[in-house]
């Protein structure tokens, strides 16, 4: 046996309560994110992610207060992210109990932050989350949830992270995101070989050979979605006794 | 029954407070002698840096603290670690109650990445810690250094090379694992834990 390849279910939060875009807008409600979570990781879930959507904008002091209830109530690892710009951000949701904290547009404005994190609280901690779409000239970074634009290539970024200590790169192409026709493998398996820490896929999930392309094509070390597991469509334990028949190493 | 968690500057023990709790356990994070020494379980966490975790046991009269402790004692991680003789992380002496040398991965292929982080299976588990155990199980790991398989090893995983998953010697037991990130898994290891016959 070997280290197993993770599914990870995403839990976006806002005001409480998970939700999921399509492309980004159009939110739906989809019930109680620590209910919702253990209803994962008893079904067999690796991982998970909660991203707080509000972060940007409002208080942050609810979403703490859930990461403390997600502590508490389950045993699988957990990340979580959204609008994290400072490492006391990082400290008080470590000290909530999560695992490790995923950043996003501030690492870019201010890429020091990942040394920070890291120096402080290792390696392992410190998930860079990266939104990017691929243009005629290459992939392209993104701000904000995908609304602003950056001028820095996703490898280039993407191993400038590592390099400054990152524990681990989540991409989400936010051309495949939302809308169920797989995830972006090649972009995938570049960043597979150009970096030596593990890569998450995110955006694209639809179907279970999706997850398969993911681990086997786009050599990703673990894969993320949301609204397919948030509405039935995929359940997990059907998933990974499928990608194990597949040959995928899963923990079952 | 009266657990204690060792106080030290480790990282994150949140995680194994609320494990415990989940046991029905409401364990006492201390690093009073007296408290350490009557309690029925310590637990022995650890996340952190080897060498600067040991300069504080040393400061903190913890170390000698540990060794002599006689009830059921067990380390997690970095605390497995630290209950080994030396570590190549700073070149820095530790406890000594494994008799052995923790060594950091070399990775020989890309696609083996440092930290060894995610879900792996157990094997060759012969430690009253896995009772009732099935074959090749997975528990959480999240670590870039590890014990050699050795004469206490009490659980091996693979990754890049064959090591020590848990460590088993006189009442010092210990995992290089998370049990209380492992799901169901881990909650039947610390609750074996917890029921051990002394």
């Amino acid at each position: 046996m070997a280290l197993a390849k993770r599914i990870i279910p995403c839990l976006d939060v806002k005001n409480g309560q998970t939700v999921k875009g399509t492309n980004f807008v159009n939110l739906r409600q989809a019930g109680d994110p620590v209910e919702l979570g253990k209803a994962y990781s008893d079904q067999g879930a690796d991982e998970l992610v909660y991203l707080d959507i509000t972060a940007s904008h409002e208080g942050r002091k609810t979403f703490t207060e859930m990461v403390r209830r997600v502590a508490a109530e389950i045993s699988i690892p957990f990340t979580v992210g959204g609008g994290i710009g400072e490492l006391s951000d990082v400290e008080q949701l470590l000290n909530a109990g999560a695992d490790k904290v995923s950043v996003n547009s501030a690492a870019i404005r201010r890429p020091q932050l990942i040394d920070d994190i890291t120096r402080h609280f290792g390696s392992q901690v410190c998930v860079v989350a990266i939104d990017a779409k691929e243009t005629e000239e290459g992939w392209f970074c993104y701000l904000n949830g995908g609304r602003i634009r950056t001028e820095r290539n996703l490898f280039d970024w993407a191993k400038e992270a590592c390099d400054r200590g990152a524990g681990e790169i989540l991409f989400t192409s936010m051309d495949h995101d939302g809308v169920k026709e797989g995830y972006a493998n090649e972009a995938l398996a570049r960043l597979a070989d150009e970096l030596t820490i593990p890569v998450i896929a995110s955006g694209g999930a639809g179907r279970k050979e999706h997850f398969r392309d993911a681990f086997l094509e786009g050599k990703s070390d673990a894969a993320l979605a949301a609204s397919v597991f948030h509405f039935g469509e995929i359940r997990i334990p059907e998933l990974k006794a499928w990608l194990k028949a597949e040959g995928v190493n899963v923990r079952i | 029954m009266n657990v204690a968690i060792v106080k030290y500057n480790a990282g994150n023990i949140y995680s194994v407070v609320n494990a415990l709790k989940r046991l029905g356990i409401e364990p006492e994070l201390t690093d009073d002698a007296e408290k350490l020494a009557k309690a029925d379980r310590v637990l022995f966490p650890g996340q952190g840096e080897a060498g600067s975790t040991m300069d504080y046991l040393r400061e903190h009269k913890l170390d000698q603290l540990i060794r002599d402790l006689k009830q059921p004692v067990l380390g997690i991680c970095v605390g497995q670690q630290l209950l080994c003789r030396h570590s190549e992380e700073s070149d820095t002496d530790c406890l000594g109650i494994f008799d052995a040398e923790v060594k950091r991965f070399s990775p020989t292929r890309h696609e083996d990445k440092v930290p060894h982080m995610g879900w792996n299976t157990l094997s060759e588990t012969h430690s009253a810690l896995f009772k009732g155990f099935g074959q090749d199980e997975f528990v959480y790991f999240v670590h870039s250094y590890y014990v050699p398989v050795n004469p206490c090893t009490a659980a091996v995983t693979e990754y890049i090379v064959p090591f020590s998953a848990a460590l088993h010697k006189d009442n010092f037991y210990a995992t290089q694992f998370h049990p209380e990130k492992s799901g169901s898994v881990g909650e039947r290891i610390l609750k074996n834990f917890l029921d051990l016959t002394v």
